[in-house]
């Protein structure tokens, strides 16, 4: 059914985040801020070795020692391996991870856990553990790693839960191929040729929230953790697998969490908390330092990228040759997934091509594990085919605006790799039912003023503004796979409470649902009464990942409002004495020609007085499709040629992600999108030494994008509307991350005339191809 | 050893370490509101107010504010809720951990600098980190904030 926009009352409205003056007022519900008073502290020593086999270990000064509650070390946790990854089930993730092992793999990785009465004594204690070790030859050139003599997992009992071309002895946590049409033939057809490859770093998540976990029995003896996740409800079955504890003895609490990025998909101390509580019988706790999070946490999956792309003289791409090589680092966490959609959600974009081809392996490294992060692949891939595009376009003559016109997706359009390429298996056939690709890519180049302004204007003796562009695409869940539910309840004086497993990690989804279910229901957004996410209480979600949650959970919550919807109409009906489809009602008032009766007035006497019965109704939904969100970005950059230093001077988006639930929280997603893209194609670097060591462990080693490197945001959106999506909207979580280091690349290129092709594009990079122009 | 200050002008002594800084004396009492996001004061998630100036407060030694008045979120409820209008109608609020923070840095902004530029706002505020917005949404809403009487 489509809506009139027009019409609707909250969605696509202003309104301010439904938790906004209470977390501003400093309300106390973050993870760390619900831990028992008396938890026990939890600190893990850590690896200084990037890859080691643990010869022996004595604990037992440190056990001695006043305060000290519990030490573990490998030979006192469950061997069984398992997948940090939080995914769902069977997970496309190798199952490659013991709780704790006596091999370790990177510098940072797990040795031994102590549980003591408070912070101080646990970190005097890791210092009485005596280790040890058998120092290996470590992988850290990902470029080596494949068939390396060091092999990262040489032990037993890892596995994968189905094929995902898991090779350990050869460092391959997963490898995927696939093919459209016959590329060598479509390239020896192709008028123009060209090969480019690029790499892509490292990128840290840097939430400002640490990973943060606690746990404590309850009066059942049920183990209870609070965790700062994104999937409560894949922790509880992992980690009972894992334990071997049946799933009704676990109880998940995601609470407020401080910001996610993919990187709380994932377990963090959650184990450690459950084996102390479990163990002692006594509450615990764990905080991760910013160091661990830097060191011990995730990263973004480092990768090479070699596009080769074929395209006749007036300008029609024909074919696309996507090889590339992946660093998982120590564990495979999303390492087959997050690879895939380097394919699978880029490669689309130019679905006119009569071959496509993507391939490659992901290898084993001694890095820091790479895991989910916003983008997904998306980012990478995105760097690499839309920095090739435009060197494709010089070399034909035209426009980067007008080929990217003349060969990306629309309307009604397909690609036959949606059919192909799913999540760690086979994908889900799809027509764009909404794509406003044609509008981005147009209303984004009058915002810049391309026509004038493209490729570049010398503004002064040493700078140059040069002007740089790309398109992107993403996806809004993942189809048959996952699934979001929602249970609406309601309260005497007409509140409705709306509990959904949706993981509210910031990104602002309580306010969504909230709004959905206010639309539908036609009741104040005042009266909703959303809560999220406990194992217990509130009804399945997969999480938030993989840009689910609008389309996703927000279409369990909309289910959930018409059926609610339609009950009181129904209840309403039988006490007024008349027909279902003679009541009207306006969030207020039920009403059938003369006669009426107030939702009030109903909601009250059902619970206290005639009729007595509670009103709830539970609906759940999976997607079919996925469709796309997409993107036309443009940048204004600014470069001094004398040192290579450059401004952003203004980034343009125009978004089409279907119709905005709440307008100003669709742009935040958009510009943090952007901002942390920024971050990646300018300057955010993960650093290690030759050991292995990691360098860049805090905020001063690590530059994050503050207020002086963001100069002008220029976000719009295009007037969509999803036909599958819950009033009309598509997904918008990661959109915004894909673009900037192409956008960047492409107006560094254009200022200057240097083509970087290694992430971050820094100032050393353009004054060294300045250099070499000059020669 | 003892240290006796004005937490949001009630005075309190409380018992401390003489290596123990201000941001984990006031959590374990309780001021929740006070997060640390890295604890090397290069975050701004833990700001407080020191005698009316923004300051992190896993960097202040909790023995050395003798006497001196500390200011948390608690103590600006009314102003904090202004604040996360100006936040609200701009879109500027996502996970929040850092806007306690925040709020208190914008309070003092607008107390100590009058009609400031938008550099000057960028100086001001730079210490406080936030890894979700665009930056552009918050400088925007401090801005609206600022002009209101």
């Amino acid at each position: 059914m489509t809506y009139d926009k027009k019409k609707f009352r909250v969605v696509n409205h202003k309104t301010h985040s439904i938790d906004g003056v209470g977390l501003m007022q400093g309300r106390s519900f973050y993870t760390d801020d619900l831990a028992e008073q008396n938890s026990l502290v939890i600190k893990i020593l850590r690896s200084p070795h990037a890859f080691a086999h643990i010869k022996s270990i004595d604990v037992s000064e440190a056990q001695k020692l006043n305060g000290v509650a519990l030490v573990l070390t490998y030979k006192d946790v469950p061997h069984v391996s398992f997948s940090r990854a939080g995914q769902g089930y069977p997970e496309p993730s190798p199952h490659d991870k013991f709780i704790l092992d006596e091999y370790v793999r990177y510098v940072g990785d797990e040795v031994a856990m102590v549980a003591a009465i408070d912070e101080r004594t646990a970190e005097e204690a890791l210092k009485l553990i005596k280790v040890e070790y058998e120092v290996l030859e470590p992988v850290l050139d990902f470029e080596t790693a494949f068939e390396n003599k060091s092999v990262i997992h040489p032990e037993d009992g890892i596995c994968e839960m189905f094929p995902i071309g898991f090779d350990p002895k050869k460092n391959v946590a997963a490898s995927y191929e696939m093919e459209v049409g016959n590329v060598e033939e479509e390239l020896k057809k192709s008028d123009v040729i060209v090969d480019e490859t690029f790499y892509s770093q490292a990128q840290a998540h840097a939430m400002l929230e640490t990973h943060s976990s606690n746990a404590r029995l309850d009066e059942h003896n049920r183990l209870v953790i609070y965790s700062s996740t994104q999937t409560p409800f894949h922790m509880r079955r992992i980690m009972a697998t894992t334990l071997g504890l049946p799933v009704s003895k676990i109880r998940f609490i995601k609470p407020r969490v401080g910001g996610g990025f993919g990187g709380k998909q994932a377990f963090h101390g959650e184990f450690f908390c459950a084996l102390t509580t479990l163990r002692t019988g006594k509450p615990s706790k764990m905080v991760y330092t910013r160091e661990e999070v830097f060191g011990a946490s995730y990263t973004r999956h480092p990768m090479r990228i070699r596009m080769r792309i074929g395209a006749m003289k007036d300008g029609r791409i024909n074919a696309i040759d996507c090889r590339s090589l992946s660093d998982t680092g120590a564990y495979g966490e999303h390492s087959l997934t997050v690879f895939m959609i380097v394919g699978s959600k880029v490669l689309p974009l130019y679905n006119k091509v009569d071959a496509v081809k993507f391939g490659g392996q992901v290898v084993y490294t001694n890095h820091v594990p790479a895991g989910a992060y916003r983008g997904y692949g998306a980012i990478q891939g995105n760097y690499a085919l839309e920095a090739t595009i435009d060197i494709l376009a010089e070399k034909l003559g035209m426009n980067p605006k007008e080929i990217r016109e003349k060969n990306s997706m629309r309307e009604k359009e397909t690609s036959p790799i949606f059919e192909i390429m799913g999540e760690g298996t086979k994908g889900t056939a799809m027509i764009m039912e909404s794509c406003k690709l044609p509008y981005c890519i147009k209303r984004g180049a009058e915002l810049i003023n391309w026509k004038e302004n493209w490729p570049r204007k010398v503004v002064g003796e040493n700078k140059v503004r040069g002007y740089g562009m790309a398109i992107a695409m993403q996806g809004s869940g993942i189809p048959f796979m996952d699934m979001g539910s929602c249970t609406i309840k309601l309260n005497d004086g007409g509140s409705f409470n709306v509990l959904v497993g949706a993981t509210d990690i910031g990104q602002g989804s309580d306010t969504l649902i909230a709004k959905i279910v206010a639309e539908e229901l036609e009741v104040p957004l005042e009266d909703i009464l959303v809560y999220s996410s406990d194992t217990d209480l509130t009804p399945f979600d997969c999480g938030a990942y993989a840009s689910s949650t609008t389309y996703i959970s927000g279409n369990a919550a909309w289910k959930a409002a018409q059926k609610m919807r339609a009950r009181l109409i129904k209840e309403a009906a039988a006490f007024l004495g008349v027909k279902e489809d003679d009541v009207e009602f306006d969030g207020k008032l039920f009403t059938a020609k003369d006669k009426h009766v107030s939702l009030y007035d109903l909601s009250v006497q059902w619970l206290y007085n005639k009729d007595l019965h509670q009103v709830s109704v539970t609906e759940s939904y999976f997607g079919h499709v996925s469709p796309p969100p997409f993107m036309a970005a443009y940048a204004e950059v600014e470069v001094d040629l004398e040192t290579g230093e450059y401004e952003i001077l203004n980034y343009v988006t125009v978004t089409d992600s279907g119709t905005t639930i709440n307008p100003m929280l669709a742009r935040g997603q958009v510009e943090g999108g952007v901002v942390q893209g920024l971050g990646m194609a300018c300057f955010e670097d993960v650093k290690y030494d030759k050991k292995g060591n990691l360098l860049s462990n805090n905020f001063l080693s690590y530059h994050i994008p503050t207020h002086k490197e963001i100069h002008k945001l220029t976000s719009e959106f295009a007037d969509s509307y999803e036909p599958t999506g819950p009033f009309g909207a598509k997904s918008v979580g990661e959109i915004g991350i894909d673009t900037p280091p192409a956008v960047i690349c492409n107006a560094i290129y254009n200022a200057t005339g240097v083509r970087v092709h290694t992430l971050p594009i820094t100032p050393e990079k353009i004054l060294k191809g300045l250099k070499e122009l000059k020669k | 050893m003892l240290v006796t200050f004005y937490l949001n002008n009630v005075r309190v002594s409380y018992d401390v370490r003489p290596d123990e800084y201000l941001a984990e004396t006031l959590r374990s009492h309780g001021v929740k509101s006070v997060k640390v996001g890295c604890n090397e004061t290069s975050c701004g998630s833990c700001t407080v107010l020191l005698e009316n100036r923004p300051a992190m407060s896993c960097g202040i030694l909790s023995a050395s504010i003798e006497g001196k008045h500390i200011t948390t979120v608690e103590g600006i409820q009314e102003e904090a809720a202004r604040i996360a209008y100006f936040f609200g109608e701009e879109g500027a609020d996502q996970c929040g951990f850092c806007n306690a923070g925040y709020a208190l840095t914008i309070y003092a902004l607008k107390r100590e600098l009058k009609n400031p530029t938008d550099d000057e706002i960028k100086d001001y505020i730079v210490g406080n980190l936030c890894r979700c917005s665009g930056m552009q949404s918050q400088l925007n809403a401090i801005k609206a904030y600022l002009k209101e009487e």
